[in-house]
């Protein structure tokens, strides 16, 4: 730096002394640094934000992309699938394939006896379109009829969530003693020979403090806001509320306070399940190396079982918390030591429509609706954009009138898009009586929101196109119009393609208009026309996010990716479009 | 620099200083506003066929606005309001009857700066003839696109690479580009607007000879801010002054015996 500034202060240094001009030479260097460093710490936050942005919502989305299923032996009967007893396809096709589910699940649980355990045995872990696989399959063949076979049956959502972990943290660990099973069924007592249970125990105990802190303090806070009010009722009800509060503390303290006896569990702490023998106890009280519990899945003997060979699983999540009990657990915890358990890419995702059942449903419907809308929305305002502003630009006198269309054209790309919705309500739905929630009304109101930016992005490109192209144009005697349609738009073409970009792109992530226009119902069939009620990716984004549901947190999220991918191949089409339009120097 | 073309001013030497013998643009009393500024004020001036007329001036003086007038590209400003008369061939180029387009086609112009098409050399080229519909087949366009390039004295230079862009060529190769790309239309007159301003020696010698030959089949209007380029290219010179024409006459005469202070002034380079 000293040396590149020395030769320069002689060159420049009229009326500076060289040290003067030296100084200004390293503050001007200081102050290019500087604004560099600011440039790089600008982009570097805006790059890390996309990257935590991105990361998050692949994080969330994961799950959504894969889908549980277990591989059941199916053998369908006659009586089963068929209504009346041929093997027709008309016949076939009303089957009852829930019920050869069914059958498979009971032989898989033999131990399941009675009819409420057992309805809850199907339904709580099957997904109401798990029949869907076996259907296919008899419809394709029906001479596997009354022959063995496995279909992969989807899991409800709640045993997804489970396998997935989402449902409740797992942990399990190896029992270190022998344990001695009381009985293989009902309520039994597990005797071991090391102190098994004592970290359970100390688990508990302190699981049982932290609530009667929580709960003192609750209280304490409870007091304190009664304390401010005026006597009356109101202040009775909060000292009333605080002295059950304290109530509750004291007795999980007394418990506490009690050493060596047995410490009950119950539904609002962690479940701790011991497997064992090919069975499952849910314990239900602990004490330092014996443990009560109700038999969830029946032992094979009341043999002894070695150190190793049983292990204690706890559930973080209490069961009072959870959508799935533990005896649902249980089933779910053999399924998977039995090895039917399988993970597989959800292929259903994107292949299906909406659906009430979370496991079942996919994006599809919302990626045609959004496709079919932004199919109308860009042959509507393509044409009439460009050629607006081809005529705005070129052709217009310029006057009074003109420049009022001018303002208002900003003046409209300004305009709240929610306003375009209630627009398209009053004039397409209930002036022209189109069909309420089809791609084509979406379509046309997102044309209506688009036009301003494709006309504003139009008109700056054209104007950018140096004037000495359309003079040459028209000094070897092309009209005004070959020289705008041989020469300038070609030109323009690019900043035309970037600026209908940039509004398709606003377009596809709109949803409130399109709320107003019905776009927002539930809709389970992928659209096929531009009249069929449809829905579009954002509008599907916002009303799964909106579901109680927990598997839908999921959707929601790979709905977005969804979104973003979609965005990225148009962008990507745009730019390819672009290129080729440029390589036409 | 270079060898000076021979000027050819046997016959112009002895007309008098404003008529000349078969003039193929008159021009008489042409007035140009642009909005309320009054940029040309009554210029009358005979532009001899098949010679080279050069306007000369210091800059601003209306030289561009006038030659502007003479294919109507004024037409494109807005503002601009030309008044009085301009003749091609005896015919009114402000009538209202008059298609500009064809008029246009008639009477081509050079840019001062270069100013090709950001398409291929032949498509620059090609482009006139097209709208016009001058060639019936692709080998009479390709006839017409090298005969255009010959006499623009490019297409030794390029007729290896007719695909390429036009743009890609050196400044002086695309002034002359431009030029093919007015040839090609067949125009009786061509309007040069300081064609060599953006160019350096070389380049303008090429152009400036050029020039020279196309005399022999075109008539050539050239505005230039160099009083050497004038003395070198052109027959006649038309001394342009604060929106005025000051003084025209055969080009020997300008430079040698010039009437007006102002041209002595401006030729001896006392201003502009
Ligand atoms: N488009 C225009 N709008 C307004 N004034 C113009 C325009 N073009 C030229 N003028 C004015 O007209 C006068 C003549 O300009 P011009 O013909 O370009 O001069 P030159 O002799 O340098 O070519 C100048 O004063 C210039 O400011
Ligand atoms: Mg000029």
């Amino acid at each position: 730096m000293t040396d590149l500034a020395a030769p320069l202060t002689r060159a420049s240094g009229a009326g500076l002394s060289p040290d003067a001009a030296r100084a200004r030479i390293r503050r001007r260097y200081r102050a290019e640094a500087r604004f560099r460093l600011y440039g790089m710490l600008a982009v570097g936050f805006a790059a890390l934000m996309l990257v935590v942005l991105i990361a998050d919502v692949v994080n969330k989305a994961w799950p959504a992309f894969f889908e549980t299923r277990v591989r059941l032996g199916v053998t369908p009967t006659l009586e089963q699938v068929s209504t009346d007893g041929k093997l027709e396809r008309t016949s076939l096709m009303g089957g009852d394939y829930d019920a050869v589910l069914r059958t498979s699940l009971q032989e898989l649980f033999p131990g399941v006896k009675d009819r409420a355990s057992r309805r809850k045995l199907f339904n709580d872990l099957l997904s109401t379109g798990a029949s869907a696989a076996v259907r296919e399959r008899v419809l394709a063949d029906p001479s596997l009829v009354g022959k063995t076979f496995t279909v992969p049956a989807l899991l409800d959502d709640a045993a997804d969530l489970y396998f997935k972990g989402l449902m409740t943290g797992r942990s399990e660990r190896g029992g270190r003693g022998t344990l001695i099973p009381s009985a293989t069924t009902g309520e039994i007592t597990l005797t071991s020979t090391a102190d098994d249970f004592s970290a359970d125990l100390a688990d508990t105990k302190r699981a049982l403090a932290a609530t009667a802190r929580s709960l003192r303090r609750e209280a304490e806070r409870l007091l304190r806001s009664a304390a401010a009010l005026p006597a009356g009722d109101e202040r009775a009800r909060l000292e009333q509320q605080a002295a059950e509060i304290v109530a509750q503390a004291a007795d999980k303290e007394q418990r506490l306070a009690a050493t060596g006896g047995a410490e009950p569990l119950d539904a609002s702490e962690p479940s701790k399940l011991v497997v064992l023998d090919g069975g499952i106890i849910k314990l239900t009280s602990l004490g330092t190396n014996e443990a009560t519990g109700i038999v969830l899945a029946p032992l094979a003997s009341t043999q002894p079982a070695a150190a190793g060979s049983w292990k204690v699983v706890t559930l973080d999540q209490p069961e009072a918390n959870r959508k799935l009990g533990d005896q649902q657990i249980a089933w779910l915890e053999q399924l998977r030591d039995k090895g039917l358990v399988e993970r597989a890419f959800a292929t259903r995702f994107f292949t299906s429509g909406d659906s009430r059942e979370p496991e079942q449903a996919g994006i599809l419907g919302g990626l045609v609706g959004s496709a079919l809308t932004m199919l109308v929305t860009l042959v509507l305002c393509l044409p009439v954009g460009v050629g607006a502003a081809i005529y705005l630009e070129e052709f217009a006198p310029k006057n009074r009138l003109t420049d009022l269309v001018e303002v208002n054209i900003n003046n409209l790309a300004a305009v709240p898009s929610i306003v375009f919705g209630l627009l398209g309500l009053a004039v397409f739905l209930n002036f022209f009586g189109l069909p309420r929630s089809a791609p084509l009304v979406g379509g046309l109101v997102l044309a209506l929101l688009v036009l301003p930016t494709i006309i504003i992005a139009s008109r700056a490109a054209l104007k950018a196109v140096p004037p000495s192209i359309r003079e040459g144009a028209l000094g070897i005697g092309a009209s005004h119009q070959q020289a705008v349609f041989h020469h300038v738009l070609p030109l323009a073409m690019p900043g035309i393609m970037t600026g209908t970009i940039i509004g398709m792109a606003h377009a596809l992530g709109e949803t409130a208009p399109l709320l107003l226009i019905g776009m927002v119902a539930f809709i389970v069939d992928v659209p096929a026309a531009v009249t069929d009620a449809a829905t579009v990716l954002p509008v599907q984004i916002f009303l799964w996010s909106d579901l109680p549901e927990a598997a839908f947190q999921a959707k929601t999220a790979g709905a977005i990716i969804v979104l973003l991918v979609f965005l990225f191949i148009m962008n990507g089409v745009a730019i390819l479009l672009r290129r080729r339009f440029e390589r036409r120097w | 620099m270079t060898t000076m073309p021979q000027i050819d001013l046997a016959g112009a030497g002895v007309q008098p200083a404003t008529a000349v013998a078969k003039p193929k643009v008159v021009a008489r009393d042409v007035n140009v506003h642009y909005g309320e500024k009054h940029a040309l004020h009554n210029v009358s001036i005979d532009i001899p066929e098949q010679a080279v007329t050069a306007f000369i001036g210091p800059s601003g003086c209306g030289k561009s606005t006038f030659l502007r007038c003479i294919n109507r590209m004024n037409d494109t400003i807005a503002s601009c309001r030309v008044t009085g008369r301009i003749e091609l061939d005896g015919e009114d180029i402000y009538d209202r009857s008059l298609d500009v387009v064809q008029l246009r086609a008639r009477v081509g112009m050079v840019f001062q700066k270069p100013n090709p098409f950001p398409k291929s050399i032949y498509e620059n080229v090609a482009y006139g003839p097209r709208i016009h519909g001058l060639a019936q087949s692709k080998a009479e366009l390709d006839e017409i696109v090298e005969r255009s390039l010959k006499r623009a004295s490019l297409f030794e230079e390029v007729k290896d690479r007719l695909d390429a862009p036009g743009t890609g060529l050196s400044g002086g190769q695309q002034q002359r580009l431009c030029i093919a790309r007015a040839i090609a239309v067949s125009p009786e007159v061509i309007l040069m607007d300081e064609p060599c301003s953006a160019l350096d020696p070389i380049a303008t010698a090429r152009i400036e000879e050029l020039i020279d030959e196309l005399r022999e089949n075109y008539t050539i209007v050239i505005v230039t801010h160099s009083m050497q380029q004038a003395a070198r290219v052109s027959q006649r010179t038309a001394f342009f002054h604060l929106g005025k024409l000051v003084e025209q006459g055969p080009t020997e005469h300008i430079f040698t015996t010039p009437e007006d202070k102002r041209t002595q002034d401006y030729i001896t380079g006392r201003f502009g």
